[in-house]
């Protein structure tokens, strides 16, 4: 019952060491960015998106769980995080934190009720649940309908640091960014991690081994939800609204479109995912509706012949899990 | 309480819809253990087909009912052939990415050649007008749409419950080794049913066409609440499926009576009460 | 490795950008088409908004005295944050001065913001809201072609007027529809009319059987539908079904295009009343624009009151710059400019354009014709009445703007 076949599964040991060379590089040639004269806005929501995706992935790659309704905690966190910035005129620091446990609540409520199922059932019903909560975020006047919430005001975190500008915005979602991934990568090199794999690889003998395997998995699930909120109310300081986009379904589908491209159960494929989804979506808007067909496409392309996507494949060349 | 009549009826008419999509639905899990994604284009394809028919080729509504989902079906069929096939032996979780996939390609060719606005389709001149009931004025089409619908769904009870065809089907569900070695065509037999479940997908996009305009988006939104449905009624029985369709449709339709507002919401919270009162659902074996 | 070479074909891309936009002149303008190229209102703006722009820049022979006028399109998807996103790459890298057509209120609120942030130009064509020139206006922004107070307050006062004393309303149940029938309902209590009841159905609802059977048994003359797009034309289709027009009630559309009509097929939308600011059959000046326009247009669909906004937004546009001699970058200036001159050309007909950003033309209310009434394809309305521009929008006085408070 696991999603990751020897098929997609990175050949070869893993290394820590390896995973760290790759970090620092990442996070260097990231660090650079404003210094290359890159427009900072692209980059900065890659990054949201690319953190949203490693917190996908921490519950498909690792626990097996391939959840439809991902959108929902992005879009919640986005509109707690742009309600309390613009109604209650909280500062930054206090709008980030509203937003991620507001995910998190989301994610106790929601994850009882969908880890009751596995499998498929468990994709349809995030789902039914992602959708459920778009319809509330329709009909409740603190999200404005379809106008969302505009003109979020960006203030200055800890009161020092000015986030209108965009290059002190950046580094301050660039180490949100870096901050989430570590945490994530602890995650999975942990205990916690370990035991989450072996319920990937075989729930009945991780039970009979003694380990209560639902509350590991609505632990992890929770964990990703809050993470995917932090992303989403990271996103409002640099979109500076909160829609209803974030929550709908299509947006859980791009979620999990990045992952795939970039490889799932892969520590840097989300990464690589999100960059080259959104990279697309930008220089290919003039398109219109074909963006969604090509998207159908790399899905279609994906699931039949790139299974291990773009980080998997790379890793399994190099005999290296990346 | 007259009004409460015309709306459990009313209720009746969505209900329709849920069931033949359900039960496509339930027919294709059964046979490939994959939940069709692309359901909702299929169904939305139906209905094109339809339109395509009438305005094409001159092609009325009743020859459309059966045409329609028979191209369709083949458009599955090939579909499965080329693709689906191929995840034979995968996590059914790919199978929910590929019909996914497929579904994005659809809509969105759709949409860029006929625009996102909807494309008429005139109810069938037989069909036109309405009685009334008394109680309410019942446009002829829709009773038609309910009618019909039930008969569709008991037929293919039948064919799959009754029939040899039917038992072939189920055993290699249970047991395709054993199966083939009787000498069955098992992969012959899961094209065939693939293009079943499509095929009434799209029977039923054919229904709705005079209904609900003709919409590239028309099944993308209808697809995730009948996947409710299916949890809701759980994907182990045929018959199971038939019934919470029409069963959902008619409390839909009484929640559009007492309390609107939470009219598209319903089905979701029902879902949630189940899963936490029943996991497996309401007819569902203990899968995993 | 990917993300590296991804940085430097975006570092190459946008140098490129940068050193073309470096050799602008003074008389060099760039017009954005920001729109919904593919989703459910690109019949309404999409490729027709950008036909029109770049009639309005064919016709205002600016390039024969020296100016060099870019039209560029994107696609908004109607989605606030690629809207924002697109936008103020437009602005930063693209050089873009002035932004058209922005339909969908979500959008047209968030790149409002963005456009009076970075002291731009936009025209709003497009989007329904009348927020962007209530709560929301700016001294960036000019709304031309209509608003939802004006669609309220028209349709509304018209039909009561014509003996439609009750109403019922069918709600898409989210801030715009209730946005649309608080407007409506104080409209038909002025004048004289009686609100019978209210259904709130959700949005994007596929049956709305149940809710028309309500307003049925209410024995309303009017159904006032309060929603928009897909919900309203599947309303329409289902009323006929369920005989509501055809039993003595009237169905009022309260944001309906003729786009919307066209699709609907006359059969089903025939009755209808509805009000549009320009209908391409209403003169000969609209007649000669769209004869010209529909000839280009792919599916030879003749223009949308968005569509022809466009172009006429853009014609006093040229005027303004070309009135000001060039340097038309300075976005509050321009926009002063076009305020302070009286607009005229032949869509729209002479107006004005009010401090708080409002473009000020007649509304005319129409009624779809019968299909034995048509003479051919798009020969879809009857005008019935007209109100003047001062009547038909939201009056100075009872507006929020606080450009006015100067």
């Amino acid at each position: 019952m696991s999603v990751l076949t020897d098929d997609t599964l990175p050949a070869g040991p893993r290394s820590i060491r390896d995973e760290m060379i790759v970090f620092a590089a990442m996070a260097a040639l990231l660090a650079a960015v404003p210094l290359t004269g890159i427009y900072p806005f692209f980059v900065m929501q890659a990054l949201c998106f690319a953190l949203l995706a490693c917190a996908f992935n921490l519950l498909i790659g690792y626990g097996g769980l391939l959840s439809f309704g991902h959108a929902m905690f992005l879009g919640s966190a986005g509109y707690f995080t742009a309600h309390a910035l613009k109604v209650w005129g909280v500062s930054p620091e206090l709008g980030i934190l509203i937003g991620t446990v507001g995910a998190a609540g989301i994610g106790v409520i929601t994850g009882v009720v969908a880890i009751r199922r596995q499998g498929i059932y468990f994709s349809m019903i995030t789902l039914a649940l992602s959708q459920l909560l778009y319809f509330i975020y329709l009909q409740t006047p603190f999200t404005h309908g379809e106008d969302g919430i505009q003109g979020i005001p960006q203030g200055y975190l800890f009161g020092i640091f000015n986030l209108a500008k965009p290059t002190v915005l950046y580094y301050v979602i660039l180490v949100g960014f870096l901050g989430g991934f570590l945490l994530i990568f602890r995650t999975i090199n942990s205990p916690f991690g370990e035991v989450l794999k072996a319920i990937r690889e075989n729930e009945p003998r991780a039970i009979s081994l003694g380990y209560k395997t639902d509350q590991y998995k609505l632990l992890a699930y929770i964990l990703s939800g809050t993470l995917a909120g932090f992303a989403g109310s990271l996103k409002v300081f640099v979109a500076q609204n909160a829609s209803l986009t974030d929550v709908h379904w299509t947006m859980s589908g791009e979620i999990v479109l990045m992952t795939l491209v970039g490889g799932l159960g892969t520590v840097f494929g989300p990464v690589v995912g999100a960059f080259v989804i959104i990279a697309m979506q930008q220089y290919l808007a003039g398109f219109g509706q074909w963006v969604t067909v090509i998207q159908g496409v790399i899905f279609v392309v994906c699931v039949l012949t790139f299974r291990r996507g773009v980080v998997g494949e790379i890793a399994h060349y190099f005999r290296r899990s990346l | 309480m007259q009004a409460l009549y015309a709306q459990l009826l009313v209720g009746l008419i969505n209900g329709s819809f849920y069931a033949l999509l359900s039960l496509g639905l339930a027919v294709i899990f059964g046979m490939l253990n994959i939940i069709n994604f692309a359901h909702g284009a299929v169904y939305m394809m139906g209905a094109f087909c339809a339109y395509f028919l009438l305005n094409v080729m001159g092609i009325g509504y009743w020859p459309a009912l059966i045409i329609a989902p028979i191209a369709v079906g083949i458009f599955g069929m090939i579909l499965e052939r080329t693709m689906l096939q191929w995840l034979a032996g995968l996590d059914h979780l790919y199978g929910l990415l590929l019909t996914f996939g497929m579904a994005l390609i659809i809509q969105g060719i759709f949409q860029n050649y006929f625009g996102s606005s909807g494309l008429p389709y005139a109810i069938p001149d037989e069909l036109r007008g309405g009685m009334n009931l008394g109680f309410m004025f019942l446009p002829i089409y829709r009773g038609w749409v309910v009618v019909f619908s039930l008969i569709v769904c008991i037929a293919t009870w039948y064919l799959i419950e009754k029939t040899r065809l039917g038992a072939n089907l189920r055993a290699a569900t249970e047991n395709p080794t054993l199966v083939r070695a009787f000498g069955i065509n098992v992969p012959r037999m899961i094209t065939l049913t693939y293009g079943l479940g499509v095929g009434l997908a799209a029977l039923a996009g054919v229904l709705s066409a005079p209904i609900n305009q003709v919409r590239p988006l028309m099944g993308a939104d209808l697809i995730i609440v009948v996947f409710a449905v299916v949890v809701i009624g759980g994907m182990g029985s045929i018959m199971g499926s038939i019934i919470t369709g029409f069963a959902l449709g008619v409390i839909e339709g009484l929640t559009k009576y007492f309390y609107p507002e939470a009219s598209n919401t319903v089905v979701f919270v029902l879902m949630v009460l189940v899963l936490l009162v029943k996991p497996t659902g309401l007819t569902g074996r203990a899968t995993t | 490795m990917i993300n590296r070479i991804s940085a430097l074909l975006l570092g190459t891309a946008l140098a490129f950008g940068a050193s073309s936009a470096a050799l602008a002149q003074d008389k060099a303008v760039k017009i954005g088409v920001l729109t919904d190229n593919s989703g459910l209102y690109s019949d309404l703006g999409g490729a027709g908004s950008t036909l029109a722009a770049q009639m309005a820049v064919e016709d205002s022979g600016l390039a024969a005295k020296g100016w060099k006028i870019d039209v560029i399109s994107a696609d908004h998807q109607n989605k606030p944050d690629i809207a924002v996103n697109t936008a103020r790459q437009w602005i930063d890298v693209d050089k873009v001065d002035i932004f058209v057509d922005v339909l969908n209120s979500g959008v047209a609120l968030a790149v409002n913001n963005l456009v009076k942030e970075k002291n731009g130009v936009m025209i709003n064509t497009g989007a329904a809201t009348s927020d962007l020139t209530n709560t929301q206006c700016s001294p960036n922004t000019i709304h031309w072609v209509y608003d939802t107070y004006m669609l309220a307050n028209s349709t509304g006062q018209a039909l009561v007027k014509a003996g439609g004393d009750t109403w019922y309303f069918l709600t898409a149940d989210y801030a715009f529809g209730h946005a649309l029938e608080r407007d409506t309902a104080a409209v038909v209590l002025k004048s004289g009319g009686k609100v019978i009841g209210t259904v709130r159905h959700p949005l994007n609802t596929a049956d709305f059987s149940s809710f028309l059977l309500q307003a049925q048994a209410s024995k309303a003359k009017i159904v006032g539908m309060a929603n928009a797009g897909g919900d309203t034309t599947n309303t329409i289709k289902q009323a006929s079904e369920f005989g509501i027009v055809a039993g003595g009630q009237k169905l009022a559309g309260l944001l309906l295009f003729i786009n919307d009509v066209h699709s609907l097929g006359l059969k089903v939308a025939q009755g209808l009343n509805l009000t549009e600011t320009f209908y391409w059959d209403l003169n000969d000046g609209t007649r000669a624009f769209s004869k010209r326009f529909s000839e280009r247009m792919k599916n030879k669909a003749q223009p949308s009151m968005i569509q022809a906004g466009v172009y006429s937004g853009l014609v006093h546009y040229f005027k303004a710059i070309e009135a000001m001699g060039g340097n038309p970058h300075d976005g509050i200036k321009v926009v002063e400019k076009m305020k302070s001159m009286p607009t005229d050309d032949p869509l729209f007909g002479k107006g004005t354009i009010r401090v708080d950003g409002r473009k000020i033309h007649p509304a005319y209310l129409f009624e779809v014709k019968k299909p034995t009434d048509s003479k051919g394809p798009w020969d879809y309305y009857k005008l019935i009445g007209t109100t003047p521009g001062e009547q038909a929008f939201r009056p100075l006085s009872e507006s929020a703007c606080p450009l006015l408070k100067k």
